[in-house]
């Protein structure tokens, strides 16, 4: 009994100190070679490095990258922009007034707020350079990872909408952040409506307009 | 012989039959007492045992150590087991069988706070009394803990909540921690803008990307045996389910649907991916096989919206989230069928025996994390670390 105890005990500290039970990472794998992303990322949007945990070390690196994923937009959808917007400047007040809401479990655009899409792919298309991120957000009457889809589905959704406009899809890149950043906290009916909404985000090149 | 369960006579009468059958039963002097070790779900009922001699926090961790895995303290003469021991100087304890005055462990425990040698102590209990049975005492878990709108770190807790250290110092947005193995864990962070899903070396810190694609990289689920993820991308333009290996080689698409996919997770022999899609209106589990194929529905009847699934590792049950007015902890048989409401609660994870949940219940921004022991619907509340704890996964 007491033998048993003990080298279940030891097993026990042996996978705590080495760790790694699933993880056996060949040792290119654990070094961020600048320019290169060290994974099968398809063209993605950057080969920003995240340091070791806890703390982080420098700011990302930043290669622009493109996404050329094949697809049927019919069946899914626009693949979302690989560009990296990383040194762009974000001025979420400038577009503040189009914030598009949704209603409750919905990702469709509902026709009273295609005139707020209207207005921001007008104004973009006097700001060439310039970028805009749609932002999707959900109420948090979902549980969390649904809401995360979710809140992607209907940044992807209003996207959709700009790229039908004819907005290069590379400049809308889009992001959830599901029900982590809600614009009320409160809990009824009147917040939860603010919550169900995507922001646009002006994104303006470092050297300006 | 009391029951957990109010059972119509006639019911309990004929399951002793069934179980004398058997031979599950224990002579006790003159009278026969019919013990009924499992209850209608097949959840081995709670053993009685006396504990004794503990005092304080010991006391009190050695109990609830002992309700997780399915003991219940009752006084002496309801035992069959007597656990006795102290904690008074060192750590020590014993189990001795009622019925013949066996025996069955016997230790002293040092080196170590005394916590550590209690959860010690509650496991060797355990392996004593049911040797089949995988003890929990000393395992961890992981969650998400929020301080605020939009920033959340990744904890590492002893599966009580005690002992919180933090994963993640980047003040940022995380999401979802998974362990592959006991020494890792996979997430999602928004660190570097877009949510991407790193794996990170608990020991050294060391992080790698898992899925760094254009749009949303969320919610990983690391397969059973740790080689696999599975994991939500919308790199095709809407969110869909994806597996690929856990270096991120080997991508393949599972869903191809325009609606949003959520929520996956893995059957314990690693064949089979149950998930959440929208595919059919509203929310509903699916699986499919891990190397493709077409999603089919599990039902879960009786109740609606059901997200967050989680297979237990026995096989046997699919824990998951019905989203209504309120979220409901339910369970429902892996194969589908009745959806069995056990709680208010969300995101549940299974411990490595089976019969505990960890979960998160409370308003969005202001959750707390609690242990679920399953046939006795008993729920202990866990300490919060920040504003808002979620999200738990049970290392296993």
């Amino acid at each position: 009994m007491k033998s048993n105890t003990l080298i279940t005990l030891l097993v026990i500290a042996v996978l705590t100190t080495s760790g790694a039970i699933g993880c056996r990472k060949k040792p290119s794998r654990l070094t961020n070679i600048p320019g290169q992303t060290g994974r099968p990322d398809d063209g993605g949007p950057s080969s920003a490095k995240l340091g070791s945990g806890p703390g982080l070390d420098t700011a990302p690196n930043m290669t622009p990258g493109v996404n050329t994923t094949p697809l049927d937009p019919s069946l899914q959808g626009n693949p979302p922009s690989g560009k990296n917007f990383d040194n762009y400047i974000p001025d979420a007040s400038r577009f503040a007034a189009e914030t598009v809401y949704f209603d409750f479990d919905k990702s469709s655009i509902k026709p009273s707020e295609l005139p707020k899409i209207r207005a921001v792919f007008d104004a973009m298309k006097t700001m060439p350079t310039c970028a805009v991120r749609v932002e999707g957000n959900t109420d948090n009457r979902g549980t969390e990872e649904y809401n995360r889809s979710l809140g992607e589905r209907r940044a992807l959704s209003v996207r959709e909408e700009l790229v039908k406009m004819g907005m290069n899809p590379e400049m809308v890149p889009t992001i959830s952040y599901g029900e982590d950043k809600p614009a009320d906290s409160a809990t009824h009916e009147a917040a939860w409506a603010k919550n169900r909404r995507a922001d646009f985000i002006l994104l303006t090149p470092p050297g300006g307009k | 012989m009391k029951t957990p369960h109010s059972l119509h006579p006639l019911l309990l009468a004929l399951g002793a039959v069934t179980l004398m059958s058997a031979g599950a039963y224990a002579a006790d002097g003159e009278s026969i007492t019919i013990e009924r070790p499992f209850d209608s779900l097949g959840f081995r009922n709670a053993i009685l045992v006396n504990i004794s001699g503990f005092t304080g926090e010991a006391d009190a961790v050695l109990k609830q150590d002992l309700m997780f895995m399915g003991y219940k303290n009752v006084p002496a003469a309801e035992a069959k087991y007597l656990v006795s021991g102290s904690n008074a100087g060192r750590v020590e304890g014993r189990v001795i069988e009622k019925i013949n005055n066996h025996q069955l462990h016997g230790r002293a425990y040092t080196g170590g706070a005394q916590r550590s040698l209690i959860h010690a102590l509650a496991d060797d209990i355990a392996r004593a009394i049911m040797p089949g049975e995988t003890p929990i005492a000393q395992t961890k878990m992981a969650f998400k803990a929020m301080s605020g709108s939009g920033k959340a770190e990744i904890y590492v807790s002893d599966y009580d909540g005690f002992g919180a250290q933090a994963v993640t110092r980047d003040n940022s947005l995380v999401a979802a921690p998974c362990w592959a193995g006991k020494g890792t864990l996979l997430y999602t962070t928004y660190k570097l803008g877009n949510p991407y899903i790193f794996a990170q070396q608990l020991n050294t810190g060391t992080r790698v990307a898992v899925a760094k694609f254009p749009g949303a990289n969320i919610s990983p689920a690391v397969s059973p045996n740790g080689k696999r993820v599975a994991m939500i991308l919308s790199k095709n333009g809407s969110p869909d389910l994806y597996v690929a290996n856990l270096d991120g080689s080997g991508l393949k698409q599972l869903s191809f649907s325009r609606e949003a996919e959520s929520s996956p997770c893995w059957s314990p022999d690693g064949q089979t991916i149950c998930f959440v899609s929208q595919i059919g209106g509203p929310p509903q589990l699916y699986t499919v096989s891990a190397s493709g194929g077409a999603p089919k529905r599990l039902r879960t009847t009786g109740v609606p919206s059901p997200t967050e699934p989680d297979w237990s590792p026995d096989g046997k049950w699919i824990a998951f989230t019905s989203m209504s007015r309120s979220f409901q902890i339910c369970i429902v048989p892996a194969t589908g069928g009745d959806a069995i409401v056990l709680a208010q609660g969300e995101d549940p994870s299974w411990a490595p025996n089976s019969r505990a949940l960890i979960m998160s219940r409370g308003p969005g921004n202001g959750r707390h994390l609690c242990l679920l022991d399953v046939p006795s619907k008993q729920i202990k509340d866990v300490g919060r670390i920040l504003g808002s704890d979620s999200q738990p996964s049970w290392a296993r």
